[in-house]
Formats: structure tokens, C-alpha cells, sequence
């Protein structure tokens, strides 16, 4: 009688959890790509805690808080790792709808992703598109800052350039009335050779010359 | 008393400005695609027959006239005979339509290198799209580098018709490229000649650092083998001559006056000789060593695509027929791909149409060139370098480079005519002029930052020098060997510079050089003949790829007046000149 009910149970189960039933979703994992070496093998108390997120899941949902890990069915496991997995309702007769079942996994795919240390790509359930993170967006562009940066350093240097070139102009026009000045100057000017300085030949007559010391110093004394 | 002609401090900095000027983006981005079409290591013989025959003979007596004259183009062909002054006229003419497009280059290299700055690298990611699934449309068609060249950097419109409006942030670049060119011509010679130290010794360090890394990248090998295997038959191509020939005659940048400007500004006496030979030489061999870099990029590239298309294969395979995670590798792929076939013959051929032929051959044999190399597959290789962000600052900086250097020397060519004459540097400084012509380029150039932008560049970049340069050169060759006189130029030579002039320039000069411009001239005429109407190739956001379009009317009146007002200034200054002595003459009779 026992056998009876259970074979009973386990047929309803059977017909509730199906490749391609309604409401039943294919989930497929790739634990080697994720992890490579790391990777673990998949077992029945993986397949346990997968049961206990998506019932996780479902409790968050309004008026499901009574589902348990029971109430998840997974049927089909392959070698690839991929199966199929049902939610049904605490009399185990029907199925959750679709719709419900989706929104939950949507809502918490972060957690069952980090759950199995996999990501989007790796823990796919397929016909549950999972919510995209969107890019980091700063309030101001990166690019204006360093922009802006680069403009304004150029802008400085071109002023400097042009008011210099200004500067040096408007001194070269001031300078052709110094210029006579300068040549007065030029015959009293004392040029400096070799840090001696030597007077200009034309200046005074008779100038002695001190590169030639006088006889008397030439010879020490004696 | 006249003023002196300013002069370059040293004549380092006069070979250092004609290198940065030569050495352009040109360089970069068609002489590796020019090699990879015309049969690899093997395009290496008509390009160096094409350098000493034309190349340098051209180059040496561009340098000689500037030298010799000390003045810009127009006064130099003045010079030379008051028929010719039309010369000049047209090179000017030439240099403002290509400092007009060229800058716009600049902006989008100061564009990329700005979003250089961010971890993820923009182009390396797909927004997403409205409701978060999954990624923007257009992105997942095209790629994600182009999607961020053909809408983020361009947003380009769907044909030439459609103008668009000016876009802000690719005006924004433009406008700082500008201020950059005027920061370094400000002060004519005393500027730029220090500027050129920069702009011509930095690319050479940022390509050894890539040619480091590029040689260390996994699969850099593949593309150097298959790039240099030389392919013996394309040398009967004549194709492959023909654009040996114009690739030198173009990336020397002979005609624009630019080098006539820079060698106006040198002592008498210096050896422009050696320079020419040591210029044209150092441009061709960093061709060459550019194309090394980019065929190490070009393996890595291939390689890894290569190895993701693998990837996906498998990862169907495993998905429909359920394998174990991991089990598929690369080498026993096409076993388990014969077994599945034979065990699962319907479920098989049912996926077949979506399993794609992996072949790293063809993805070798992408051969692009101009903007698309350079902002395209370059930045694709880049995203999946490591530390990608310090590649991405370290190339558009190069390019940056490039780019201003060559715009240093476009600059120069309008400038040194406009300072030259008594007229206009009488009522404004040098200053002023130079801020002139840099405003209204940088106002014109604002119809390259509009939607349909691009498309007009590519008018500017494939009409408005390519007929009207060769005409150029090709006029400058026989002025200055018949007109002048080869024997009077030899001998001005000789007394300036104290060295005599060997017969092999001569017989170039006189000989050989005109007669390969002139082929070079048929065969462009012809070619543009024979195609018929013009077409351009314009985005389809649609379907994430280039389509082939006609040219409207007015797109071909542009053109025609491109390539018109360039090139009619020679024959219309010979008329005038000719008009005038009548006239001259004409008034001087009745007073005998």
C-alpha cells in the first residue's frame, strides 16, 4: 500500500517536473568555466542548496511565504550540468506560475549567483533574462574633467607667448634712443679680458703697460 | 634696413621639423595595409626602387629651391619665373584644404585619448539597452569599437544628405586641436623649432614600447609570418609599382610647400643634400618599423578572435547536445564535431547553419587602413591587452604626436607666403596672422564634427590633394630643370652650399622623376575615368556595418571644385603674368 502511494507520489511528481512542462525551467551551469581548478563537483547537496535558494527566492514573494525546500522539484540532471526544476504549491498538485517564478529569480539572481560562486553567464536560467548591471556612470564625465585641464593649461600658455612677444617688442622700440647714448659711452667703457682689465689703446698717451714690471722688481733682492 | 629672415637655431632642428613633418599618421596607418595587399616582405623591393628614383631626388630638389630662394612657395616660384608663380599659389591653396580636414584627426585622437582615462575602457563594453536585458542593438550587430567610433565618436548619419547638426564634444576637441597648432606656430621658427624636438622623438619611444609589448603578445607571431611571407608574384602587379610610388611621393608630403617653407629658413651654406638623403631614409624606415608594430597587433588580434569564435563553438556544441562543461577543447573540437554528426545526425544538422568556420586565415586577411585602423582595430587589440588603459594613453599620444607634427609643417606652408609678403606683415604681426589662419580653419572644420562629418572628410581626403599634387610637382620638375635651366640651378647650387651636384640628381631630376609622375598622373586620370560615378561608403546603424552609396550632385561639385581651384591657379598666374607683361608692354611702346 506504502509502495502504491509512493510510486503514486513520485508519478505526480514526475508529470509536475518535466523537460519542456509547464511552468518548468531549464537551468545550466558551467562550474568549470567559472572556476577552473577550483571547480566542484555537483552532487545531490549542491542540487539541495539550489532548492533552498529558489525557495528562498519564492518566500520573498507576497502571499508564497509558506513554500519549503520540498515544494522545488528538479528532474533531468545531465552531466553538463543542466536541469529541469518546478515550483509547486504547498498541496503539491499544481505548479507556481511562470510569471511569479520569474520575477523571484530575477529579483534575487545576485544571491543565487553568489551562492555558487558563479556569475551571469555561468548559472543561466534560460527564459529568465537576468537584469544587467548598468556602467558606472560619475555626475561628470571623466573626459570633460581632463579636458578642461588640458584647455585651460594651453589657454595660460598662449596669453604667457603673446604677451611676451608683446613685452619683447615694445622693449625693442625704446631701444634705438638708447643706442646713441651707448656710443658716447663706448670709448670710456673699460673692456674686461680674461678678468684683467685692459684699457682701450687710444685712451691716455704714454700709458704704462703692467704685463712689463719695472727692472728694479725683476731681480729679487738679494 | 630689411629685417632678418628669422632662422633655426641649429640645423638638428631643421632635420628634426621636415622628419616630424614626413613622419605622419600615413606612416601608421597605409603603408602596413599597402604591404599586406601587395604580397608582404615582397612590397619591399618596388618601395625602395620608388624611394631613391623618386623619393629622394623629389625631396632634394624641394629642399634646394626653398634654400636657394629663402622665401615661401609663392615667392619662390616667382622667383623661378613670374609665370610660375602659379605654383605657389596652388600649393598654398592645397595646404589650407588639407590643414582644413587634417586637424579634425587631432580632435579624435585628443577625443580617444581623454576616454582613455577610465577602467572599463568605453569602447570595450556595450551599453546597455532600455529595460536592462541585454545590450544596445546596434552594438551587438557591429562591434563594440566601432559602435563607439560610428556613434559615440562621430554619431554618424545614415548618408551623406542627412547634415545633422554640429556635434558638441567632437567641436569641443576640435577647438583645443586648434589652440594646440596655434601654441606651437605662435612664434614662428623660435616656436616650432622647439616643439619639432618633441613631436618627432616621442613617436620613436611610444613605438620601441609597442614593439616590445607587441612581440610579447600571444599570437604576434602568427601575423608577422603571415604579413612578411613574401608573396614573389605580386611583383609583376603594376598595381603594386603604382602604389609603391604614390605612397613615397605622398608620405614624403612633397608639394604641399611646407618643405620649401622649412628650408627657407636655413643658412645658405647647409648641406641639404644630406638632409634630403637622411629624411627620406628615416620616414621610409619608420614605415617599415610601423608596420612591424601593427603586424604584431594585427597576430594578436587575429588570435584572439580566432580563439573566441573557437570558444562560442564549443560552448553550442555543449549546450545542445548536453556535453560536460569543459570537455570540449581546441584540439579535439573537430573529432567530437565528426562523432556528434554521425551519433546525432537530425539534432546536428538542425544547428549546423549556426556553428561559424573558425579560420584564423581570414581573420588575418581584414586588411583595413586610415581612420579605421587607427581607431577600430588598434583599439580592439588594446581592450584585451592587459593594463589596457596604459596602452590606450601610450598610442593616441603617439598619434597626437603624428598629427601635430605633421600639422606644424601644413601650418607653415600658408604661413611663410602670408609673412613673406610686405603687405600683410606690414599691418599685422606675425601673431595676429597666425591667429587668423588658425580661426578660420577651425571654423570651417566645424562641418567635420557634423553628423554626416566624416563622409565630407573622406571627399577631402581621397580629392583634395591626390590629382593636384602630382600636377604640382610635376610643373615645380620642369620649371625648375627647363625653365630655370638645370645648369643655372646647379650652379646657384654650387656657390651656395660650396658642394657640386652629382649627375644622378640631374639625370632624376631632368628625366626620370617627370615621367614616372606623369604615369602616375595617366593612371589616376584613367582610373577615376573608368569607375564611372564616385561612391562612398556610408553606416547602417541597422545592420551594424558599411554600405556602398552614390554620391549626390553637389558632393561631386564639391569634389570637382576641390580638385578645380587647386590646380587651375597654374595655368590662370601664367595668363596673368602674360596679361600684364602685354599690357606693360603695350604702354611702354608709344613713349619709345
Amino acid at each position: 500500500m506504502l509502495w502504491l502511494l509512493f510510486f503514486l507520489v513520485t508519478a505526480i511528481h514526475a508529470e509536475l517536473c518535466q523537460p519542456g512542462a509547464e511552468n518548468a525551467f531549464k537551468v545550466r551551469l558551467s562550474i568549470r568555466t567559472a572556476l577552473g581548478d577550483k571547480a566542484y563537483a555537483w552532487d545531490t547537496n549542491e542540487e539541495y542548496l539550489f532548492k533552498a535558494m529558489v525557495a528562498f527566492s519564492m518566500r520573498k514573494v507576497p502571499n508564497r511565504e509558506a513554500t519549503e525546500i520540498s515544494h522545488v522539484l528538479l528532474c533531468n540532471v545531465t552531466q553538463r550540468v543542466s536541469f529541469w526544476f518546478v515550483v509547486t504549491d504547498p498541496s503539491k498538485n499544481h505548479t507556481l506560475p511562470a510569471v511569479e517564478v520569474q520575477s523571484a529569480i530575477r529579483t534575487n539572481k545576485n544571491r543565487i549567483n553568489n551562492a555558487f560562486f558563479l556569475n551571469d553567464q555561468t548559472l543561466e536560467f534560460l527564459k529568465i533574462p537576468s537584469t544587467l548591471a548598468p556602467p558606472m556612470d560619475p555626475s561628470v564625465p571623466i573626459w570633460i574633467i581632463i579636458f578642461g585641464v588640458i584647455f585651460c593649461i594651453v589657454i595660460v600658455a598662449i596669453t604667457l607667448l603673446i604677451l611676451s612677444g608683446i613685452w619683447q617688442r615694445r622693449r625693442k622700440n625704446k631701444e634705438p634712443s638708447e643706442v646713441d647714448d651707448a656710443e658716447d659711452k663706448c670709448e670710456n667703457m673699460i673692456t674686461i679680458e680674461n678678468g684683467i682689465p685692459s684699457d682701450p689703446l687710444d685712451m691716455k698717451g704714454g700709458h704704462i703697460n703692467d704685463a712689463f714690471m719695472t727692472e728694479d722688481e725683476r731681480l729679487t733682492p738679494l | 634696413m630689411e629685417k632678418a629672415r628669422p632662422l633655426w637655431a641649429n640645423p638638428l632642428q631643421f632635420v628634426f621639423a621636415c622628419i616630424s613633418y614626413a613622419v605622419g599618421l600615413g606612416n601608421v596607418w597605409r603603408f602596413p595595409y599597402l604591404c599586406q595587399m601587395y604580397g608582404g616582405g615582397s612590397f619591399l623591393v618596388p618601395y625602395i626602387i620608388m624611394l631613391i628614383v623618386e623619393g629622394m631626388p623629389l625631396l632634394y630638389l624641394e629642399l634646394a629651391v626653398g634654400q636657394r630662394m629663402r622665401q615661401g612657395s609663392i615667392g619662390a616660384w616667382r622667383t623661378i619665373s613670374p609665370y610660375l608663380s602659379g605654383v605657389g599659389v596652388a600649393s598654398v591653396v592645397v595646404s589650407f584644404f588639407l590643414s582644413m580636414y587634417y586637424n579634425v584627426i587631432n580632435a579624435w585622437a585628443f577625443w580617444y585619448l581623454f576616454h582613455s582615462f577610465q577602467d572599463p575602457l568605453p569602447w570595450s563594453v556595450c551599453p546597455l539597452n532600455g529595460n536592462h536585458t541585454g545590450y544596445d542593438e546596434e552594438c551587438e550587430k557591429a562591434s563594440s569599437t566601432q559602435y563607439f567610433w560610428y556613434r559615440k565618436t562621430l554619431n554618424i548619419s545614415p548618408s551623406l544628405q542627412e547634415n545633422g547638426g554640429v556635434q558638441w564634444e567632437p567641436a569641443l576637441c576640435l577647438l583645443l586641436a586648434w589652440l594646440v597648432v596655434y601654441l606651437c606656430i605662435l612664434r614662428g621658427t623660435e616656436s616650432t623649432g622647439k616643439v619639432v624636438y618633441f613631436t618627432a622623438s616621442l613617436p620613436y619611444c611610444v613605438l620601441i614600447i609597442y614593439l616590445v609589448r607587441g612581440l610579447t603578445l600571444h599570437g604576434a607571431t602568427n601575423g608577422l609570418m603571415y604579413m612578411f611571407t613574401p608573396k614573389i608574384e605580386q611583383l609583376a602587379n603594376p598595381k603594386a609599382w603604382i602604389n609603391a610610388a604614390t605612397q613615397i611621393f605622398f608620405s614624403l608630403g612633397l608639394g604641399f610647400g611646407s618643405l620649401i617653407a622649412f628650408a627657407s629658413y636655413n643658412e645658405p651654406s647647409n648641406n641639404c643634400q644630406k638632409h634630403a638623403i637622411i629624411v627620406s631614409l628615416i620616414n621610409s624606415f619608420t614605415s617599415i618599423f610601423a608596420s612591424i608594430v601593427t603586424f604584431s597587433i594585427y597576430g594578436f588580434k587575429a588570435t584572439f578572435n580566432y580563439e573566441n569564435c573557437l570558444k562560442k563553438v564549443s560552448l553550442l556544441l555543449t549546450n545542445t547536445f548536453d556535453l560536460e562543461d569543459g570537455f570540449l577543447t581546441a584540439s579535439n573540437l573537430e573529432q567530437v564535431k565528426g562523432y556528434l554528426a554521425s551519433a546525432y545526425p537530425s539534432k546536428y544538422s538542425e544547428m549546423f547553419p549556426h556553428i561559424k568556420n573558425c579560420s584564423l586565415e581570414s581573420e588575418l586577411d581584414t586588411a583595413v587602413q586610415g581612420t579605421g585602423l587607427a581607431f577600430i582595430v588598434y583599439t580592439e587589440a588594446i581592450k584585451n591587452m592587459e593594463v589596457s588603459q596604459l596602452w590606450s594613453v601610450l598610442y593616441f599620444f603617439m598619434l597626437l604626436m603624428l598629427g601635430i607634427g605633421s600639422m606644424l609643417g601644413n601650418t607653415a606652408a600658408i604661413l611663410t607666403p602670408l609673412t613673406d609678403s610686405k603687405i600683410i606683415s606690414s599691418h599685422l604681426p606675425k601673431e595676429a596672422i597666425s591667429g587668423l589662419v588658425c580661426l578660420v580653419n577651425c571654423a570651417i572644420g566645424m562641418v567635420f564634427t557634423m553628423e554626416a562629418g566624416n563622409y565630407w572628410f573622406d571627399i577631402f581626403n581621397d580629392y583634395a590633394a591626390t590629382l593636384s599634387l602630382l600636377l604640382i610637382v610635376l610643373v615645380e620638375t620642369i620649371g625648375v630643370c627647363y625653365v630655370y635651366g638645370l645648369r643655372r640651378f646647379e650652379s646657384d647650387l654650387k656657390a651656395m652650399t660650396g658642394r657640386a651636384v652629382s649627375w644622378y640628381w640631374k639625370v632624376m631630376w631632368a628625366g626620370v622623376s617627370p615621367l614616372l609622375i606623369v604615369s602616375l598622373f595617366v593612371f589616376y586620370l584613367s582610373d577615376y575615368i573608368l569607375t564611372g560615378t564616385l561612391k562612398y561608403q556610408a553606416w547602417d546603424a541597422s545592420q551594424g556595418q558599411l554600405v556602398t552609396k552614390d554620391y549626390p550632385a553637389y558632393a561631386l561639385a564639391v569634389i570637382g571644385l576641390l580638385v578645380a581651384s587647386s590646380t587651375m591657379c597654374i595655368p590662370l598666374a601664367a595668363l596673368g603674368t602674360f596679361v600684364r607683361r602685354c599690357l606693360k608692354r603695350g604702354d611702354a611702346a608709344p613713349v619709345a
